[in-house]
Protein backbone atom coordinates (compact mmCIF):
# COMPACT_ATOMS: atom_id res chain seq x y z
CA UNK A 1 0.00 0.00 0.00
CA UNK A 2 1.36 3.43 -0.88
CA UNK A 3 2.62 4.83 2.44
CA UNK A 4 1.64 8.40 1.71
CA UNK A 5 -1.90 7.29 0.99
CA UNK A 6 -2.04 5.48 4.31
CA UNK A 7 -0.50 8.42 6.10
CA UNK A 8 -3.17 10.70 4.71
CA UNK A 9 -5.97 8.61 6.17
CA UNK A 10 -4.20 7.44 9.32
CA UNK A 11 -4.86 9.87 12.17
CA UNK A 12 -1.82 8.63 14.04
CA UNK A 13 0.60 9.94 11.44
CA UNK A 14 -0.43 13.56 10.88
CA UNK A 15 0.84 15.40 7.84
CA UNK A 16 3.64 17.94 8.20
CA UNK A 17 2.71 21.61 8.37
CA UNK A 18 -0.43 21.91 10.52
CA UNK A 19 0.38 18.53 12.07
CA UNK A 20 -3.15 17.24 11.62
CA UNK A 21 -4.39 14.97 8.88
CA UNK A 22 -6.09 16.49 5.87
CA UNK A 23 -9.65 15.40 6.67
CA UNK A 24 -9.53 17.12 10.03
CA UNK A 25 -7.82 20.24 8.74
CA UNK A 26 -10.42 20.52 6.00
CA UNK A 27 -13.28 20.20 8.49
CA UNK A 28 -11.75 22.81 10.80
CA UNK A 29 -11.39 25.28 7.92
CA UNK A 30 -15.00 24.60 6.90
CA UNK A 31 -16.15 25.19 10.48
CA UNK A 32 -14.27 28.48 10.57
CA UNK A 33 -16.21 29.62 7.52
CA UNK A 34 -19.34 28.61 9.40
CA UNK A 35 -18.21 30.78 12.31
CA UNK A 36 -18.22 33.74 9.94
CA UNK A 37 -21.61 32.71 8.56
CA UNK A 38 -23.27 32.60 11.97
CA UNK A 39 -21.36 35.68 13.10
CA UNK A 40 -22.93 37.63 10.27
CA UNK A 41 -26.41 36.45 11.32
CA UNK A 42 -25.83 37.10 15.01
CA UNK A 43 -24.08 40.40 14.30
CA UNK A 44 -27.00 41.60 12.22
CA UNK A 45 -29.39 40.49 14.95
CA UNK A 46 -27.52 42.53 17.57
CA UNK A 47 -27.44 45.59 15.36
CA UNK A 48 -31.11 45.40 14.45
CA UNK A 49 -32.06 44.93 18.07
CA UNK A 50 -29.98 47.93 19.14
CA UNK A 51 -31.51 49.99 16.36
CA UNK A 52 -35.15 48.92 16.89
CA UNK A 53 -35.59 47.65 20.45
CA UNK A 54 -39.32 48.24 20.21
CA UNK A 55 -39.62 45.32 17.76
CA UNK A 56 -38.65 42.82 20.44
CA UNK A 57 -40.54 41.62 23.51
CA UNK A 58 -39.12 40.51 26.88
CA UNK A 59 -37.80 36.91 27.10
CA UNK A 60 -40.52 34.31 27.51
CA UNK A 61 -43.37 36.51 26.32
CA UNK A 62 -43.61 34.98 22.82
CA UNK A 63 -40.93 32.29 22.71
CA UNK A 64 -41.19 29.11 24.83
CA UNK A 65 -38.01 29.28 26.91
CA UNK A 66 -38.61 26.10 28.91
CA UNK A 67 -39.22 24.01 25.78
CA UNK A 68 -36.03 25.27 24.17
CA UNK A 69 -34.16 24.78 27.45
CA UNK A 70 -35.10 21.11 27.12
CA UNK A 71 -33.85 21.23 23.52
CA UNK A 72 -30.59 22.77 24.68
CA UNK A 73 -30.26 19.98 27.24
CA UNK A 74 -30.79 17.43 24.48
CA UNK A 75 -28.14 18.93 22.22
CA UNK A 76 -25.61 19.04 25.06
CA UNK A 77 -26.36 15.36 25.76
CA UNK A 78 -25.84 14.55 22.08
CA UNK A 79 -22.39 16.11 22.30
CA UNK A 80 -21.56 13.64 25.05
CA UNK A 81 -22.85 10.66 23.09
CA UNK A 82 -20.88 11.84 20.07
CA UNK A 83 -17.64 12.15 21.98
CA UNK A 84 -18.29 8.75 23.55
CA UNK A 85 -18.66 7.29 20.06
CA UNK A 86 -15.32 8.77 19.09
CA UNK A 87 -13.69 7.52 22.28
CA UNK A 88 -15.08 4.03 21.60
CA UNK A 89 -13.64 3.70 18.11
CA UNK A 90 -10.32 5.14 19.21
CA UNK A 91 -10.07 2.06 21.40
CA UNK A 92 -11.33 -0.22 18.62
CA UNK A 93 -14.76 -0.74 20.22
CA UNK A 94 -16.96 -1.01 17.10
CA UNK A 95 -20.09 -2.01 19.02
CA UNK A 96 -19.72 1.01 21.30
CA UNK A 97 -19.24 3.23 18.26
CA UNK A 98 -22.50 2.02 16.69
CA UNK A 99 -24.53 2.38 19.88
CA UNK A 100 -23.26 5.87 20.71
CA UNK A 101 -23.70 7.00 17.10
CA UNK A 102 -27.28 5.72 17.14
CA UNK A 103 -27.94 7.59 20.39
CA UNK A 104 -26.54 10.78 18.87
CA UNK A 105 -28.74 10.41 15.80
CA UNK A 106 -31.89 9.81 17.87
CA UNK A 107 -31.21 12.80 20.12
CA UNK A 108 -30.36 15.01 17.16
CA UNK A 109 -33.55 13.99 15.38
CA UNK A 110 -35.51 14.74 18.57
CA UNK A 111 -34.00 18.21 18.63
CA UNK A 112 -35.21 18.85 15.08
CA UNK A 113 -38.61 17.42 15.94
CA UNK A 114 -39.04 19.68 18.97
CA UNK A 115 -37.95 22.68 16.93
CA UNK A 116 -40.52 21.78 14.24
CA UNK A 117 -43.19 21.53 16.94
CA UNK A 118 -42.11 24.90 18.34
CA UNK A 119 -42.36 26.50 14.89
CA UNK A 120 -45.82 25.14 14.20
CA UNK A 121 -47.04 26.39 17.59
CA UNK A 122 -45.54 29.85 17.07
CA UNK A 123 -46.94 30.14 13.56
CA UNK A 124 -50.31 28.98 14.81
CA UNK A 125 -50.16 31.78 17.38
CA UNK A 126 -49.37 34.27 14.63
CA UNK A 127 -45.65 34.78 15.23
CA UNK A 128 -44.49 34.71 11.62
CA UNK A 129 -41.62 36.42 9.75
CA UNK A 130 -43.75 38.96 7.91
CA UNK A 131 -45.40 41.77 9.82
CA UNK A 132 -48.91 41.70 8.46
CA UNK A 133 -50.18 38.59 10.21
CA UNK A 134 -49.18 39.58 13.74
CA UNK A 135 -50.67 42.64 15.47
CA UNK A 136 -48.66 42.67 18.72
CA UNK A 137 -45.51 44.81 18.93
CA UNK A 138 -42.21 43.35 17.78
CA UNK A 139 -43.42 41.25 14.89
CA UNK A 140 -41.47 41.83 11.73
CA UNK A 141 -37.86 42.18 12.77
CA UNK A 142 -38.31 39.84 15.69
CA UNK A 143 -39.92 37.17 13.56
CA UNK A 144 -37.61 37.57 10.59
CA UNK A 145 -34.40 37.33 12.63
CA UNK A 146 -35.77 34.52 14.81
CA UNK A 147 -36.74 32.26 11.93
CA UNK A 148 -33.60 33.12 9.97
CA UNK A 149 -31.14 32.22 12.69
CA UNK A 150 -32.90 29.25 14.26
CA UNK A 151 -33.95 28.01 10.83
CA UNK A 152 -30.41 27.95 9.51
CA UNK A 153 -29.24 26.26 12.67
CA UNK A 154 -32.03 23.69 12.39
CA UNK A 155 -30.95 23.01 8.81
CA UNK A 156 -27.42 22.42 10.04
CA UNK A 157 -28.66 19.98 12.66
CA UNK A 158 -30.74 18.14 10.06
CA UNK A 159 -27.74 17.82 7.75
CA UNK A 160 -25.70 16.64 10.74
CA UNK A 161 -28.25 13.91 11.49
CA UNK A 162 -28.13 12.75 7.86
CA UNK A 163 -24.31 12.70 7.87
CA UNK A 164 -24.26 10.83 11.18
CA UNK A 165 -26.62 8.27 9.66
CA UNK A 166 -24.19 7.81 6.79
CA UNK A 167 -21.32 7.35 9.24
CA UNK A 168 -23.41 4.83 11.19
CA UNK A 169 -24.15 3.00 7.94
CA UNK A 170 -20.42 2.76 7.21
CA UNK A 171 -19.73 1.75 10.80
CA UNK A 172 -22.23 -1.10 10.41
CA UNK A 173 -20.06 -2.33 7.55
CA UNK A 174 -16.96 -2.15 9.70
CA UNK A 175 -15.39 0.80 7.92
CA UNK A 176 -13.80 2.24 11.07
CA UNK A 177 -11.07 0.78 13.24
CA UNK A 178 -8.73 2.04 15.94
CA UNK A 179 -6.26 2.70 13.13
CA UNK A 180 -8.62 4.54 10.80
CA UNK A 181 -11.42 6.61 12.30
CA UNK A 182 -11.05 9.93 10.49
CA UNK A 183 -14.66 9.94 9.33
CA UNK A 184 -15.95 9.63 12.89
CA UNK A 185 -13.72 12.39 14.17
CA UNK A 186 -14.69 14.93 11.55
CA UNK A 187 -18.42 14.33 11.84
CA UNK A 188 -17.86 14.70 15.57
CA UNK A 189 -16.20 18.08 15.02
CA UNK A 190 -19.17 19.21 12.93
CA UNK A 191 -21.68 17.99 15.48
CA UNK A 192 -19.94 19.68 18.41
CA UNK A 193 -19.78 22.87 16.37
CA UNK A 194 -23.55 22.72 15.80
CA UNK A 195 -23.99 22.33 19.59
CA UNK A 196 -21.62 25.23 20.20
CA UNK A 197 -23.62 27.52 17.87
CA UNK A 198 -26.86 26.59 19.60
CA UNK A 199 -25.34 27.45 22.98
CA UNK A 200 -24.77 30.99 21.70
CA UNK A 201 -28.10 31.23 19.85
CA UNK A 202 -30.14 29.97 22.80
CA UNK A 203 -28.69 32.71 25.00
CA UNK A 204 -29.02 35.53 22.51
CA UNK A 205 -32.40 34.69 20.98
CA UNK A 206 -34.30 33.24 23.93
CA UNK A 207 -32.79 34.69 27.09
CA UNK A 208 -31.86 38.25 26.20
CA UNK B 1 -4.32 11.23 20.57
CA UNK B 2 -3.29 7.92 22.17
CA UNK B 3 -6.19 5.62 23.07
CA UNK B 4 -5.01 5.15 26.69
CA UNK B 5 -5.32 8.92 27.19
CA UNK B 6 -9.02 8.44 26.79
CA UNK B 7 -9.63 7.14 30.25
CA UNK B 8 -8.61 10.60 31.55
CA UNK B 9 -11.08 12.52 29.35
CA UNK B 10 -13.49 14.43 31.66
CA UNK B 11 -16.43 14.08 29.27
CA UNK B 12 -19.07 13.53 31.93
CA UNK B 13 -17.70 16.28 34.17
CA UNK B 14 -17.86 18.73 31.25
CA UNK B 15 -21.42 17.56 30.56
CA UNK B 16 -22.42 18.30 34.16
CA UNK B 17 -20.78 21.73 34.02
CA UNK B 18 -22.62 22.52 30.78
CA UNK B 19 -25.94 21.53 32.34
CA UNK B 20 -25.29 23.52 35.51
CA UNK B 21 -24.35 26.56 33.42
CA UNK B 22 -27.51 26.17 31.32
CA UNK B 23 -29.66 26.02 34.45
CA UNK B 24 -27.70 28.97 35.82
CA UNK B 25 -28.45 30.92 32.66
CA UNK B 26 -32.15 30.14 32.93
CA UNK B 27 -32.28 31.33 36.51
CA UNK B 28 -30.15 34.37 35.84
CA UNK B 29 -32.12 35.43 32.74
CA UNK B 30 -35.28 36.09 34.74
CA UNK B 31 -33.67 37.96 37.63
CA UNK B 32 -34.70 41.55 38.18
CA UNK B 33 -31.41 43.14 37.09
CA UNK B 34 -30.50 45.98 34.72
CA UNK B 35 -30.59 44.83 31.10
CA UNK B 36 -26.88 45.44 30.50
CA UNK B 37 -25.94 43.40 33.57
CA UNK B 38 -28.19 40.58 32.41
CA UNK B 39 -26.75 40.69 28.88
CA UNK B 40 -23.13 40.67 29.98
CA UNK B 41 -23.68 37.83 32.44
CA UNK B 42 -25.59 35.68 29.98
CA UNK B 43 -23.10 36.24 27.16
CA UNK B 44 -20.21 35.43 29.50
CA UNK B 45 -21.85 32.12 30.45
CA UNK B 46 -22.60 31.31 26.82
CA UNK B 47 -19.01 31.95 25.78
CA UNK B 48 -17.78 29.85 28.70
CA UNK B 49 -19.96 26.93 27.58
CA UNK B 50 -18.88 27.34 23.98
CA UNK B 51 -15.22 27.25 25.01
CA UNK B 52 -15.79 24.08 27.05
CA UNK B 53 -17.29 22.37 24.00
CA UNK B 54 -14.47 23.54 21.73
CA UNK B 55 -11.63 22.66 24.12
CA UNK B 56 -12.86 19.33 25.46
CA UNK B 57 -15.33 17.89 22.98
CA UNK B 58 -13.67 19.20 19.81
CA UNK B 59 -10.36 18.12 21.34
CA UNK B 60 -8.64 21.46 20.79
CA UNK B 61 -6.90 20.59 24.00
CA UNK B 62 -4.89 17.90 22.21
CA UNK B 63 -4.25 19.77 18.98
CA UNK B 64 -0.97 21.52 18.13
CA UNK B 65 -0.76 25.26 18.84
CA UNK B 66 -1.16 26.01 15.12
CA UNK B 67 -4.66 24.57 15.24
CA UNK B 68 -5.51 26.92 18.13
CA UNK B 69 -4.37 29.85 16.00
CA UNK B 70 -6.41 28.53 13.07
CA UNK B 71 -9.47 28.04 15.29
CA UNK B 72 -9.19 31.56 16.68
CA UNK B 73 -8.59 33.19 13.30
CA UNK B 74 -12.21 34.20 12.52
CA UNK B 75 -12.69 35.92 15.88
CA UNK B 76 -10.97 39.24 14.98
CA UNK B 77 -12.96 39.26 11.75
CA UNK B 78 -16.16 38.69 13.73
CA UNK B 79 -15.35 41.56 16.09
CA UNK B 80 -14.59 43.86 13.14
CA UNK B 81 -17.88 42.90 11.49
CA UNK B 82 -20.00 43.59 14.57
CA UNK B 83 -18.17 46.76 15.65
CA UNK B 84 -18.15 48.43 12.25
CA UNK B 85 -21.79 47.65 11.62
CA UNK B 86 -22.70 48.79 15.15
CA UNK B 87 -21.35 52.23 14.31
CA UNK B 88 -23.77 52.41 11.37
CA UNK B 89 -27.09 52.56 13.18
Amino acid sequence: MNHSATAVMDPRHPMPGMQVYNLKLGMWIFLLSEVMFFTSLIGSYIILRFAHPEHWTEPGVILNVSLTAVNTFLLICSSVTMVKAFAAIEQGDQKGLKLWLLATILIGASFVGIQFFEYTKLIHEGFVPNFAAYTAEGANLYGATFYLMTGFHGAHVTIGVLCLSFVLFRAMKGAYTSESYGGVEIIGLYWHFVDLVWIILFTIVYLL
Amino acid sequence: MEAKEHQKQPYILIWVILLVLTLGELGYAFMDLPKIVLALGLIAMAIWKALLVAIYYMHLRHEPRRMWILAASPLPLAVILVVTVLTEY
